[in-house]
């Protein structure tokens, strides 16, 4: 068996863990399973596309591939601001979607609300940029050899070290600062948060903050190393909850760590049965964790 | 003449709408003072504390904190006001630490004192001191209740109140918390406080109301209502009755 299929796991396994993050994170904390969370991942893919040709415009050398990389500065600065402004929409369909059925108390309902937004926000993606696909950049890059057998790009590995740094840095959020003991606090028991003086809604909005940014990261790896297209973040839902689950719910390392098995496993699948099983692997994955550990790797048993 | 630092006028309060728990319920806590709440089961003890924390929705009636009205204020903005609550259950953050429950209360405050306070109460409570490290899920029921009360204190409140510190604790430990309670209002803190232990409560209080299906019922100082047995026999069980209330009280 080809060793290359772990490089190409924990890629695709960096890419599904940091929006798995914001899953975890929404899961834990508003109780309920956002299906539109995939499509923050196609948002800030496009917004990113849209700011860097925008930055290419005014400084036409932001966009040429620096150094290695098959991008330059442009995508990066681009993808801050994308991070940024798709945190901002998920706070706005919090703000008209979401909270609004949230009052009205059934989870259910704020749940099969997330499908609906989910075919609006992709059908309007769809309308505005046609199902064709985009590339940040249509440079063939060379892999290089890391330890025999396994190749990465530089892009490649540049995806890896940016998943780490944004992984660590929500981990010393959640355990370091107050607005991280709050976002723990309202997960863990709401009303004593409450009590306690912290404004639940505040909170709230930081989780859609920090959820969004973190899927349009994801779109942007994605964009990186595949393509941009409406369906990208549709697709990645099934492996994004999968590994939520198999993590542990409400457990961002778990989210990672689970994103990695998922990533692994459907590179070893690839190349082991063929191509067309991958998809079934986050699927068996999933229906595994509820069967044998529904609390997942580090979540508490429930 | 004392000095009123809660009011609770006439409320009117229940979780269902149309469907009151509290029925006009007054009661009022002076300064420097242990105020407690007694009554049979289904009073209304419960549900007028946590409406008093903005936890329960009121339909009428006024809460005033000192001079401030803060009926409507909602229940995040209570501490800021002075108003601290401690829950009867699930009252500390099991899955964070000693240490990390204690500086979420003090981060609420935004100040550096805040966490100047945090060291002062580790002083009071030396037992938590020791455990600072330890997740709050691993402490004993007498532990947890200690450390709520310390979250709470944090602020530095006018009133602390206290839902049933005593519920599921060992008689020494009710003794242990109730102790702390009395060095609590020594600093100045006023307390209300909601029992089912009417003898550990009217050990500690000064004054004492007994609440009866969502009203006051009697009112007046503990000592008073223990000795009276008519009220013990009504309202606080006929076995209470000639509770030796004034033992404890300093």
């Amino acid at each position: 068996m080809n060793p290359q299929f772990i490089a190409d796991g924990l890629v695709a396994g960096a890419m599904i863990g940091l929006g798995a993050i914001g899953v975890t994170l929404t899961y834990s904390i508003l109780r309920f399973s956002n299906f539109a969370h995939g499509e923050f991942i196609s948002w800030g893919a496009y917004a990113t596309l849209l700011t860097a040709g925008l930055i290419g415009y005014l400084a036409p050398s932001s966009n040429e591939g620096y150094g290695p990389f098959s991008v330059g500065w442009g995508v990066l600065v681009a993808g801050l601001i994308a991070m940024v402004l798709t945190g901002l929409l998920a706070v706005l369909l919090d703000r008209l979607l979401f909270r609004r059925l949230r009052r009205k108390g059934a989870s259910i309902t704020v749940v099969m609300a997330s499908f609906g937004a989910s075919m609006a926000l992709r059908a309007l993606l769809e309308f505005l940029f046609t199902s064709s696909p985009r590339y940040f950049s249509r440079d063939l890059q060379i892999a290089v050899p890391v330890v025999p057998g396994i190749r990465v790009t530089p892009d490649q590995m540049a995806l890896l070290g940016m998943t780490v740094t944004l992984a660590l840095a929500v981990h010393l959020i959640l355990t370091q600062t107050h607005m991280g003991r709050s976002m723990r606090a309202v997960s863990e028991n709401p009303a004593l948060a409450r009590v306690l003086g912290i404004d639940i809604d505040h909170v709230i909005h930081i989780t859609w903050l920090l959820g969004g940014a973190l899927a349009c990261a994801s779109g942007v790896m994605l964009g990186l190393v595949v393509q941009i297209r409406p369906y990208m973040g549709f697709d990645m839902l099934l492996p994004l909850f999968a590994s939520a689950i198999l993590g542990g719910i409400g457990s961002v390392p778990g989210a990672i760590i689970g994103a990695l098995v998922v990533g692994v496993s459907e590179a070893a699948t690839v190349q082991l049965i063929g191509a067309e099983w991958r998809a079934a692997v986050a699927f068996l994955l999933l229906i595994a964790v509820l069967l044998i550990r529904p609390s997942g790797l580090f979540g508490k048993r429930v | 003449m004392k000095t009123t630092v809660l009011r609770v006028e006439n409320l009117v309060a229940g979780y269902e709408p149309g469907l009151p728990i509290l029925n006009g319920a007054s009661i009022h806590v002076n300064a420097g003072e242990i105020a407690t709440v007694l009554g049979p089961n289904g009073a209304g003890k419960s549900t007028l504390i946590k409406a008093i924390a903005g936890l329960v929705p009121k339909v009428s009636g006024q809460v005033c904190l000192g001079d401030r009205d803060i009926t409507d204020v909602p229940a995040h903005r209570m501490i800021g006001n002075g108003l601290a609550f401690v829950p009867q259950t699930e009252n500390v953050f099991a899955t964070m630490t000693v240490d990390d429950n204690l500086r979420l209360a003090a981060g609420v405050m935004r100040s550096k004192s805040a966490l100047v306070r945090v060291d002062e109460l580790y002083g009071f409570f030396p037992d938590l001191a020791r455990q600072r490290r330890l997740l709050a899920g691993r402490l004993s029921g007498g532990q947890r209740q200690m450390l709520a009360v310390a979250r709470a204190l944090i602020v530095s409140p006018t009133v602390l109140m206290l839902d049933e510190p005593s519920a599921g604790l060992s008689p020494k430990l009710v003794e242990i918390v109730f102790q702390k309670l009395l060095e609590i209002r020594a600093t100045g803190i006023s307390i209300l406080l909601v029992e089912q232990n009417v003898r550990a409560a009217l050990g500690i209080a000064d004054r004492a109301t007994i609440m009866v299906e969502g009203r006051n019922a009697h009112e007046g100082a503990a000592a008073t209502l223990a000795d009276d047995p008519i009220v013990a026999s009504l309202y606080l069980g006929a076995s209470k009755a000639r509770l030796p209330a004034t033992e404890a009280r300093p």
